[in-house]
């Protein structure tokens, strides 16, 4: 039998395992942008869990939404991505220091 | 039974393609096994009958996001040696990192609250229960601002893209707009009084 | 009786607005004319008002025209109380301002603040009368800042002199210390009667006879004695009782027709005009009549004395105001109210007289104050000679004059008095009597008496002052006169002032007086046997030798004792002791404020140490700031991993 329990311990795992590669692909934004997709990915896997679980369609919308804005999130992300290429010839995080205090 | 062993097929490939997607070298290969991960979740969200966002994250996911994580990939001549520094050394931060937060995630799902007892029963749908249109339903009514404020912001997205991206050329013949609107007549037409010549 | 009332007081206010506000277009004669004017039909409404108060016995005027505010039960009006004190006071402030309006269309003929001079004189005559006809204690404090205020512009009127805005601003800073007790009085006294109306004060006082107040430290003082002392307080700044007299020396510097109406004749005398008002509370408390008492004498012999080595015209005379205001304070402390009001009525009159001939004479001398370039004037000036020395006479008390009347009475109230400290003052205002004799004679004979020591210039152009000066000189003379025989009998020892001075059974001396006074001419014949009529005497023959005819001798007294001359010049330290203490403490404080409390600890320590904390943390923190996406992406987990942590650990437990 299948408890809620199964798909939460399955998020659980696909969000650690996203965090564990945004610490050691640290150097490359796309690796990076897909962990974050990773990680919208085991949410979005929480909410239809729990929309299963409770008979409530509300958690589906909830995921419909996060896409949407994981999907614009993703298209700026690359468009970024591809312009600071075009002027750096390079997407190594170490030469975006920038920002630096 | 059935649904055990679909689960578990499942989880496995996803967990595996997870995996993969963060320690392959090759970016593109990175991006194949994501398209995986989402290929197994797309069934796992069947199982729970969630037949619309399944098709949905398959369709676009998989149909336009990941095809744009590759074309991007493959466009840009990325120097894949410099980008895997470090690979070895934060692997046990990572380790930890990924542990701690699966302990304090586990502590909570290990908790009376989520067992089955404490959730509803599963609601039996009948064989003509159709997802979509529930999810239409909801969306539509209840939650039809957000959608419309969803709407916009995809919109704003897709400016957004091409307004960074675009890239600016003398040669474009397009006309001009807000010049033509700014335009006044003395930038363009001269009034001359011309002397009737007088016969003879 | 409103309407009429309301006249007298906004006439002069509407000639201060006209000559103040539209000097430029009604030009300078127009200035004069209309303030003039006003002031002088205000003088003729008062006269009528007078009439009808004291001759044809019209009961006494008290209602409130116009109420200001209310406020949790107190109702704060504009309104008039028309007694036989207020009438007495109007007469006077409006017949000795009309006389100065007029004089001084004659000495400020060539200043260019013509206008402005009359404006102002002109808002003092409505403040004046706004004091002096209030029936609350709230007009009287605006009437009162009123006529400080004119005071202080007056003072100041040539404001391109250091020295006078040296003055007007002692003059100002004295009085606000006099005006803290006032306003703390008058507190007390809505604060234990909730009213400020006269009347209902008045009404409500002798309930709070026993009531004491505890101030600090547990120590009981009787609520009458503390509220009147404070009242006191305020009367010693306006009417200069020492210790708060130094400014209206330093008041000279305003144009002499100033110092005749504001620091002589008026003003000055609103502080005993105010004790009088208040005999009601003043007769609950014994101890505030003999601290009146004290003060009163000290100010009438010390000022007195000061008065013996001035050399300045003005000064001399104010001195001797200083001394004349002892005077009715002395009387006052005595429970002398009528006498002491009677002295100012008098006063008024030929102090003003005095000061309008000094004026006369610095016309002449263009401009000279000091006496010793004076001499012999007698025979160039006669009007202004003739006139002076009645004046002087008045304020020596010879008998038949003015003074005579109200300062033997006063003397006499003194010696009769059972006020603590009655015997002391009364050796103070006897041994004032030859004071006041020996430096007026001293005056009159350096100026118009003697050689002629002034430069060959000024004597040629020497000449007797216009009629606009003379006229006004001529016209106070006669009071100076006649006033004290006509008023002795009725305003000291009648029923003049019927029930608007109270004075308790066993203070009246003077109903014990009274019953001695045959007359005026037995009073004149029995005091020319008396003590001061030949202290008096004593005085103009001293000053007689002194100045006339061997004129060595003050040189060498004055060597011979020259600690105590020393002593008088500085005019007993009291301006230097307020230079050092409280001007000098004030601003030793303010230095040391600024450099310790502003400069080091609000600069230093509190804005630019903050900001300097700011920036060294700022530039500690800002090493946090790589400028690495992953850094900032390992934060974010970091703190996810903290919140999730308290979560679950709240969830656990």
């Amino acid at each position: 039998m299948l408890t809620l329990t199964h798909f939460l311990t399955l998020g659980a795992v696909l969000f650690c395992l996203s965090v564990a590669g945004i610490f050691i692909n640290r150097k490359n934004v796309i690796v990076l942008l897909m962990c974050i997709e990773l990680m919208l990915l085991a949410v979005n896997m929480n909410f239809i869990a729990f929309s299963h679980f409770n008979g409530d369609v509300a958690g589906q919308v909830f995921v419909f939404f996060i896409l949407t804005v994981a999907a614009a999130e993703a298209a700026i992300g690359l468009a970024i991505l591809v312009v600071l290429f075009r002027n750096r010839s390079s997407i190594n995080v170490e030469d975006l220091d920038a920002m630096k205090g | 039974m059935f649904e055990q062993v679909v689960f578990y097929t499942f989880a496995a490939v996803l967990t595996l393609a997870a995996g993969m997607v963060i320690t392959v070298r090759n970016p593109v290969h990175a991006a194949l096994f994501l398209v995986l991960a989402f290929f197994a979740s797309s069934g796992l969200w069947l199982l729970l009958e969630a037949e619309f966002l399944a098709i949905a994250l398959v369709l676009v996911y998989v149909g336009a996001v990941m095809v744009l994580f590759l074309f991007v990939v493959m466009m840009l001549d990325i120097n894949l040696t410099v980008l895997r520094e470090g690979f070895a050394r934060y692997l046990p931060i990572a380790g930890i990192a990924a542990v701690l937060m699966f302990v304090a995630v586990g502590s909570v799902l290990t908790q009376e609250k989520f067992t089955l007892a404490k959730t509803a029963a599963e609601v039996a749908h009948p064989a003509d229960y159709n997802n979509t249109r529930e999810l239409g339903l909801a969306l539509y009514t209840q939650y039809v601002w957000p959608f419309e404020i969803a709407a916009v912001l995809l919109l704003v997205a897709i400016i957004a893209a091409i307004a960074l991206t675009l890239r600016h050329t003398r040669q474009t013949k397009a006309p001009k707009p807000e010049k033509q609107v700014a335009v006044r007549r003395e930038d363009r037409v001269r009034l001359v009084k011309v002397e009737a010549e007088r016969q003879g | 009786m409103g309407n009429l009332l309301l006249a007298i007081v906004l006439l002069p206010l509407a000639g201060a607005i006209l000559a103040g506000l539209f000097g430029r277009q009604i030009g300078r004669a127009g200035a004069h004319w209309v303030t003039s004017g006003t002031v002088g039909l205000a003088f003729v409404l008062s006269a009528l008002v007078w009439k009808q108060i004291v001759l044809d016995g019209a009961p006494v005027y008290n209602a409130n025209l116009y109420t200001w505010l209310s406020a949790g039960g107190v109702d704060l009006h504009v309104g008039f109380l028309i007694d036989q004190l207020t009438a007495t006071m109007m007469v006077t402030v409006t017949f000795v301002s009309w006389m100065v309006h007029i004089y001084t269309i004659g000495y400020m003929h060539e200043d260019p603040g013509y206008q402005r001079f009359f404006a102002y004189i002109s808002l003092f005559t409505f403040s004046m009368l706004m004091l002096v006809m209030s029936n609350n204690f709230l007009q009287l404090f605006f009437g009162w800042e009123a006529v400080g205020l004119v005071s202080y512009l007056l003072i100041g009127f040539w404001y391109t002199r250091p020295t006078a805005i040296y003055a007007n601003l002692k003059a100002f800073l004295v009085n606000r210390v006099g005006d803290f007790g006032f306003l703390l009085g008058i507190g007390a006294v809505l604060m234990y009667t909730g009213s400020l109306d006269y009347a209902e004060v008045f009404k409500a006082a002798p309930a709070l006879a026993d009531t004491t107040v505890s101030i600090w430290g547990g120590q009981e003082w009787s609520l009458m004695t503390l509220t009147c002392l404070l009242l006191f307080v305020g009367a010693m700044g306006k009417s200069a009782q020492v210790p708060l007299h130094v400014w209206l020396p330093d008041s000279m510097e305003g144009p002499t027709p100033i110092s005749a109406l504001i620091h002589a004749a008026t003003m000055v005398t609103a502080g005993i005009f105010m004790v009088a008002r208040m005999s009601p509370l003043f007769e609950m408390s014994q101890t505030a009549l003999a601290v009146v008492l004290a003060i009163g004498a000290i100010t009438a012999f010390f000022m007195g004395l000061l008065g013996l080595v001035q050399n300045d015209i003005k000064r001399v005379v104010a001195y001797s105001t200083l001394s004349q205001l002892g005077y009715m304070t002395v009387a006052l402390g005595a429970s002398a109210y009528s006498a002491a009001i009677f002295h100012l009525f008098t006063h008024a009159f030929f102090k003003a007289l005095l000061f309008l001939a000094a004026g006369s004479v610095i016309i002449g001398m263009h401009h000279e104050q000091d006496m010793r370039k004076m001499g012999g004037l007698r025979k160039h000036m006669p009007i202004t000679y003739w006139t002076s020395l009645i004046g002087t006479l008045a304020l020596i008390g010879f008998p038949g004059f003015a003074g005579f009347f109200s300062k033997d009475a006063i003397i006499e109230a003194v010696e009769l008095s059972k006020t603590p400290g009655a015997e002391y003052a009364y050796w103070a205002v006897l041994s004032g009597v030859y004071i006041t004799a020996l430096y007026s004679f001293r005056l009159v004979f350096m100026v118009f008496h003697g050689e002629e020591r002034m430069d060959h210039h000024t004597l040629e152009h020497l000449h007797e002052s216009p009629a606009v000066v003379t006229v006004p000189l001529m016209a106070l003379a006669v009071p100076s006169v006649v006033i004290g025989a006509l008023g002795i009998g009725s305003m000291v020892f009648g029923d003049y002032f019927g029930a608007s001075i109270q004075v308790a059974h066993e203070h009246d001396v003077l109903k014990h007086m009274a019953e001695h006074f045959h007359g005026v001419v037995p009073f004149i014949t029995h005091g020319m046997t008396q003590l001061p009529f030949m202290l008096a005497m004593a005085g103009v023959a001293t000053a007689w030798v002194l100045y006339l005819k061997s004129p060595g001798i003050p040189a060498s007294i004055a060597a011979a004792l020259s600690p105590l001359h020393k002593l008088l010049l500085e005019k007993y330290g009291f301006d230097r002791f307020n230079e050092w203490f409280f001007a000098g403490g004030a601003r030793g404080t303010g230095g040391l404020l600024w450099k310790v409390g502003d400069v080091g600890l609000i600069d230093g320590l509190i804005v630019n140490g903050s900001a300097r904390l700011v920036g060294w943390w700022a530039g500690v923190v800002r090493h946090v700031q790589t400028g690495y996406l992953y850094h900032y992406a390992f934060a974010m987990i970091f703190g996810l991993l903290v919140l999730l942590a308290v979560f679950v650990h709240g969830a656990l437990s």
